[in-house]
């Protein structure tokens, strides 16, 4: 009896340190990767390497409009689908509950988010490029992103109304408040703070999309980047694309290669632990 | 009061036409396909696309067979699973049944991050740093293959798979694992045996969701999948799976051409594929929510 | 302005009116030139376009790579105003443009050899054009057929609608066609990428990519230099051309006229690793 326990507890102890071992090679993976990055990457960044343009067919200078091309895309996209997908949160939850309807619309909302951002690149490449006329450019990149991120906002939204205890809901209507002032002055306060940790996970999720904004608005060089709505933009993705499989010069490149691998990574994974840091503390706050 | 009451309902009526804004996108998506995609099938058999197996978009007269690209993608994403499967649900099992609450907090995060390396920069480390090293230490003849794009994906589905697992498995009463473990069981039988059956359905959409990202994950296998037009016969063997050939040959493929409208009906089958995928998921995530109750 | 008389006769009325806004917002600032298409072309123009900027600070130019068929394309939409091609335009394509009022003109600007090449530690030299074509129809599947160590030959391929990729099938597979099991890259610089990582593999590219990583192979004893090329001798030189909407002019035959002075666009095609057109 007790040999048979502790063989048990033995296989126990060993099938759960598997399963530590299996976390633990998630994270490896994750370091592994940053680890590289920063290795190689960090002694290409420099003020300059932020700051200017690049030079002699991309072997010196910066990187600065890609950076910037980025910031524009993803704060544009976000500008259209933050509001769009907060709206449509609000009626899905306050509103809309179980109705057919709505059943549909959560229905879109959740193919959405699953639709390959390759499709979306060609939607858009059809759609906002051609039919639409906009051309390559950051317009045209900027609404296919909206389009892209809206799931996530939709979804990270009802999730931070779905948090707002309904006795909030119900106190307000109790004092004579109508079902909207409600939601304007009660409900949409109490959830902006979920609201924006979704914002931030859409803008990184914009920022780092590369198959969509190759067909609608990036290009590879551009001393107007971003000067205007319907020029086309240069962009951080593209540009590692770009850099590690054109140009003549790959091995000189290498360095810048690996350093604006890294400032995207920076950005987006900074943005990711903003956002996972502001949700943490809201759950904390509540419980 | 009337006044307040058409106020009210026009509000309500302009948020159920911005809420539908979603899904009249994903019908403009799945239009646009079709209106580019079809001309190119409805002079040919779909069949003949399907499974053609040469793919020569601009020999005379060209060949459109995708047989070994849906291969190539079906490869990589089965590949992907058996890897990001039992990683993603071991995790979430260690994250949920074992791991003390501040290693959780530390390690819940990093694992979400995980999902946030963009795609260009996990393709770029396997074309820079796994593939030279499948050369070398397995000999293989590229490392541009198979088995490179599948654990690169692998760890871009583990996310996805173990978020939602985890969800699952957090939602499983603590009543449940009170009575087994009173029944002298030991916390791994527990964990094997009751948890993780009472939670199958939310680990099945997490992994059907993983499934439907990898297949439609295009960067990394532009960069690492290797593009032969083959049916792979080894972990070792180069593919090209259909996100690679629409990325690759779009910008060359003359405008509102043949190779134009083949290059949309391959998007449009894999519009279809992931709309599956996700179809399976949402059925077994609604399953499982009616089940409990 | 030219810019807005291009885009009126675009076909959709409806969006047209946006267009002429941005031709109008762009002819107040500075001249934008739009340049789109091959990825062979695209560091000439990237070189010569930098000096290009510099000398002439009203006009910018926009620069994007794609490939051959999305620069005419862009060209036939309106949507650029000079496409980079490393093929001739096809038949297709003039009709394509002819609806929507766009009649390309092709201007050489180049010359570029195609070269085969391999890992510097691969032993092999030369190739007869027959043992390519074997190569890379699947026939001759060892490098020790061809005088090299035992191991199988990496084939690695242009994407079959690439530019470069029509020249080799035209000059060295004669219309027979590449392996499937070839590694299809889509561009130059994946080639280089990839041939440069393995020992095995064997690829061509476009003179300009020529870097010490790489090995060049002489094909039936005729090693590849600009002196060869320029006289004919080596066997896959090709033009590389730009393609502009009816005549070239102002900023746009700016640019060209700069892309065809020996001392200026010339110099850059040479410094790049193309060779210069011979005048």
């Amino acid at each position: 009896m007790t040999a048979t326990t502790q063989a048990r507890r033995i296989r126990e102890r060993i099938l759960f340190s598997l399963l530590r071992l299996a976390a633990l090679t998630n994270i490896a993976a994750l370091l592994c990767v940053c680890g590289f990055l920063v290795w190689k990457g960090l002694p290409a960044l420099s003020w300059e390497f932020l700051t200017q343009s690049p030079r002699k067919a991309m072997t010196e200078g910066g990187i600065w409009p890609c950076i910037a091309g980025t910031v524009l895309l993803a704060v544009g996209s976000l500008g259209l689908s933050f509001p769009l997908g907060v709206a449509s949160a609000v009626y899905l939850h306050e509103y809309a509950g179980r109705s057919r309807f709505a059943r549909y619309i959560r229905l879109g909302v959740n193919n959405l988010a699953g639709v390959p951002s390759i499709v979306f690149g060609l939607f858009g490449m059809s759609f906002f490029v051609i039919t639409c006329g906009f051309g390559i450019s950051l317009l045209s990149g900027i609404l296919t992103l909206g389009v892209l991120t809206l799931p996530v906002i939709i979804g990270t939204a009802e999730e931070a109304l779905r948090q707002v205890p309904a006795t909030y809901r119900e106190a307000s209507l109790a004092l004579g408040a109508t079902q909207s002032q409600t939601i304007a002055r009660v409900v949409l306060p109490a959830a902006l703070p979920g609201m924006l940790t979704g914002a931030i996970l859409g803008l990184a999720r914009a920022s780092g999309e590369t198959a969509v904004i190759m067909f609608t608005a990036a290009v590879f060089y551009s001393k107007n980047s971003g000067g205007s709505l319907l020029s086309p933009v240069m962009a951080l993705p593209n540009h590692i694309y770009v850099l590690a499989t054109s140009g003549t010069e790959i091995a000189k490149t290498m360095p810048l290669q690996y350093g604006t691998a890294l400032v995207l990574l920076c950005l987006v994974v900074g943005m990711n632990g903003i956002a996972i840091v502001v949700r943490d503390r809201m759950q904390k706050a509540r419980t | 009061m009337p006044g307040y009451a058409r106020k009210e309902s026009l509000i309500r009526i302009a948020l159920a036409g911005t809420a539908g804004v979603s899904l009249l996108f994903l019908a403009l998506i799945f239009l646009f396909l079709l209106v580019e995609g079809l001309p190119m099938l409805a002079p040919r058999s779909i069949a003949g696309f399907l499974c053609g197996m040469s793919w020569y978009p601009t020999a005379e007269p060209p060949e459109f067979g995708i047989f070994p690209m849906l291969v190539g993608s079906l490869a990589v994403t089965a590949v992907a699973a058996s890897i990001a499967v039992p990683l993603g649900v071991m995790t979430a099992a260690w994250l949920t049944e074992i791991a003390p609450s501040g290693v959780r907090r530390i390690c819940k995060p990093m694992i979400e991050l995980l999902a946030a390396l963009p795609s260009v920069v996990v393709g770029f480390f396997g074309m820079v740093v796994f593939a030279p090293f499948l050369q070398n230490v397995f000999d293989a003849d590229t490392g541009l293959n198979l088995l490179n794009a599948g654990v690169m994906l692998a760890f871009m589905s583990v996310p996805t798979i173990c978020t939602v697992a985890e969800d699952a498995l957090f939602a499983v009463p603590v009543s449940l694992r009170e009575a087994s473990l009173a029944l002298g069981a030991t916390r791994w039988e527990t964990t094997i045996k009751v948890v993780i059956p009472a939670a199958f359905t939310g680990i099945g959409t997490g992994c059907m969701l993983g499934m439907s990202r990898s297949i439609g994950e295009t960067m990394v296998v532009l960069m690492v999948a290797g593009g032969a037009g083959i049916i792979p016969a080894s972990l070792f063997d180069p593919v090209r799976p259909m996100p690679a050939a629409i990325a690759a040959e779009m910008a060359e493929a003359p405008f509102r051409g043949e190779h134009y409208h083949a290059l949309f009906a391959i998007g449009l089958v894999l519009f279809v594929f992931t709309l599956a995928f996700n179809i399976i998921a949402q059925r077994i995530a609604e399953a499982n929510r009616q089940a409990p109750d | 302005m030219k810019l807005t008389s291009l885009f009126a006769k675009k076909r959709f009325s409806l969006l047209g009116l946006a267009l002429v806004c941005f031709a109008a917002s762009t002819a107040l600032a500075t001249e934008e030139v739009i340049i789109s298409g091959s990825t062979t072309v695209l560091p000439v123009m990237q070189k010569a376009g930098e000096a290009f900027m510099a000398a002439n600070p009203g006009i910018t130019l926009s620069i994007s790579g794609g490939g051959s068929g999305s620069g005419i394309k862009a060209l036939n939409d309106g949507l650029c105003q000079i496409a980079m091609s490393s093929r001739d335009i096809k038949k297709s394509e003039l009709e394509l443009g002819a609806k929507n009022g766009v009649t390309a003109v092709r201007t050489a600007i180049a010359v570029d050899a195609l070269i085969p090449v391999v890992h510097p530690e691969n032993p092999v030299k030369n190739l007869s054009a027959a043992q390519l074509k074997d190569i890379y129809a699947g026939r001759i599947t060892n490098w020790k057929e061809v005088g090299g160590h035992d191991g199988k030959i990496v084939v690695v391929s242009r994407d079959t609608s690439s530019g470069t990729y029509e020249t080799w099938e035209e000059i060295i597979m004669k219309k027979e066609k590449v392996t499937p099991a070839a590694l299809l890259q889509a561009s130059n610089g994946a080639v280089v990428q990839t041939v440069s990582a393995n020992k095995r593999a064997i690829g061509y590219i476009g003179f300009g990519y020529l870097t010490d990583s790489l090995k060049k192979l002489d094909v039936g004893g005729i090693e590849a230099t600009p002196q060869t090329a320029l006289a004919k001798q080596w066997p896959i030189a090709r033009e590389l051309y730009v393609f502009t909407n009816g005549k070239p002019e102002g900023a746009v035959k700016k640019v060209l006229e700069y892309l065809l002075d020996p001392q200026k666009g010339q110099k850059s095609v040479r410094e790049v690793g193309y060779i210069p057109l011979d005048k």
